[in-house]
């Protein structure tokens, strides 16, 4: 997977976006350690200040965790990492019915087109 | 240690009559990567000569760690000139050898490594290699030295676009965590990314001196669009381009 960095928004909090990415699909599996600030950051292009910021979020967001003698390690609570990616499937779902009423469909035949679809 | 690395107090700089510098306040922190950015003539290269003791101020003062700029700043600080200045006879390994009898803090082993990771060949001769080699060979010395201060006067000017990441990931890789490293240029999109902050210079004064981060949330834009906006060319007299 490779980091998309875009112009009009702060660095860290894309940064921060990929990494919860890469945590809820599995990347970075829950327990596991994850990688250290400076190999992070070479990896993305980016200052080393910047991704210590991205990370301290994802400690704010219970999705990781600061070890004292072993770095940083993904969390393990199941609970956390489902509210985490609960809430970004609302977003994919808003985007949908969002461009299906662009296209004239209330949402509740968006619903019935997505069954009839079987995608 | 003082908490600011680098202390600029009303520093000018002219040449005979004509300013570069003019009033320069400036307060830059240990462990940062700044960006020193300006369009062409704005007093870049000054500013970095000046921390570097290759000038003296016309008026004004400046402080790295704590002292006036002098021998003890200078072995403090590693400086990326933008010429060469090496005799084309030498081979790399000779200005290794040369930097390692002036610098206490320059790691020769680091030196090797860095040639083989950048593709240079440390046992050619200067006058064998191309500009954007030579320009390698110029980042590994300054690089390759445990610094506090690195000042690096267009470091990715000279080299091609995929070489100049290779560059940035050298940078970024190399440099003394607690140090801090000043980069001038102008191709501020290629090295926005790896930028703490940014110092906009414009006519010898500082006119932004913020983060990248808040300057993308404040304006919304990247630091490269903020700098076309405040540098558009204006046309003299209101004529047209």
């Amino acid at each position: 997977m490779d980091w998309k960095l875009t112009d009009d928004r702060p660095i860290w909090l894309q940064l921060t976006e990929q990494m919860t990415r890469r945590i809820i699909t599995g990347v970075y599996p829950p327990g596991s350690r994850l990688p250290s600030v400076r190999e992070l950051a070479a990896e993305a292009g980016v200052n080393p200040n910047t991704m210590q910021r991205a990370l301290a979020q994802l400690e704010q967001d219970g999705l990781a965790k600061a070890d004292r003698t072993a770095g940083r390690m993904v969390t393990q609570d199941t609970a956390v990492l489902d509210a985490v990616r609960r809430a970004q499937a609302r977003v994919v779902m808003e985007q949908y019915i969002h461009a299906m009423a662009e296209l004239g469909y209330t949402p509740a035949q968006a619903e019935a087109l997505l069954k009839e679809e079987k995608l | 240690m003082s908490e600011q690395l680098i202390v600029c107090r009303g520093l000018s700089k002219s040449y005979g009559r004509k300013p570069a510098l003019s009033g320069v306040d400036l307060e830059v922190g240990r462990g940062r990567i700044v960006g020193l950015l300006g369009p062409n003539g704005s007093g870049k290269t000054t500013l970095i000569k000046l921390m570097c003791g290759l000038l003296q101020p016309t008026a004004g003062e400046i402080e790295i760690g704590g002292l006036p700029v002098g021998v003890e700043t200078k072995a403090q600080v590693s400086y990326l000139p933008d010429r060469m200045y090496f005799a084309n006879w030498m081979r790399a390994v000779d200005l290794f050898d040369l930097f390692r009898d002036f610098y206490r803090d320059f790691d020769y082993e680091k030196a090797i490594a860095m040639c083989r990771s950048l593709g240079v060949e440390p046992h050619d001769r200067l006058k064998t290699m191309s500009k954007g080699t030579k320009e390698k060979v110029q980042l590994v010395l300054v690089m390759a030295r445990k610094a506090q201060l690195y000042l690096l006067d267009e470091p990715i000017a000279g080299v091609d676009p995929a070489a100049r990441d290779f560059i940035l990931h050298t940078i970024l890789t190399n440099y003394n965590e607690e140090g801090t490293v000043l980069i001038s240029t102008h191709l501020i999109s290629d090295i926005e990314k790896v930028l703490d902050e940014a110092i906009f210079l414009k006519t010898g004064k500082v006119m932004l001196h913020d983060t990248v981060d808040h300057i993308r949330e404040t304006q919304g834009k990247s630091v490269d669009a903020l700098f076309r906006e405040i540098f558009r060319a204006q046309p003299l007299e209101g004529g047209e381009f």
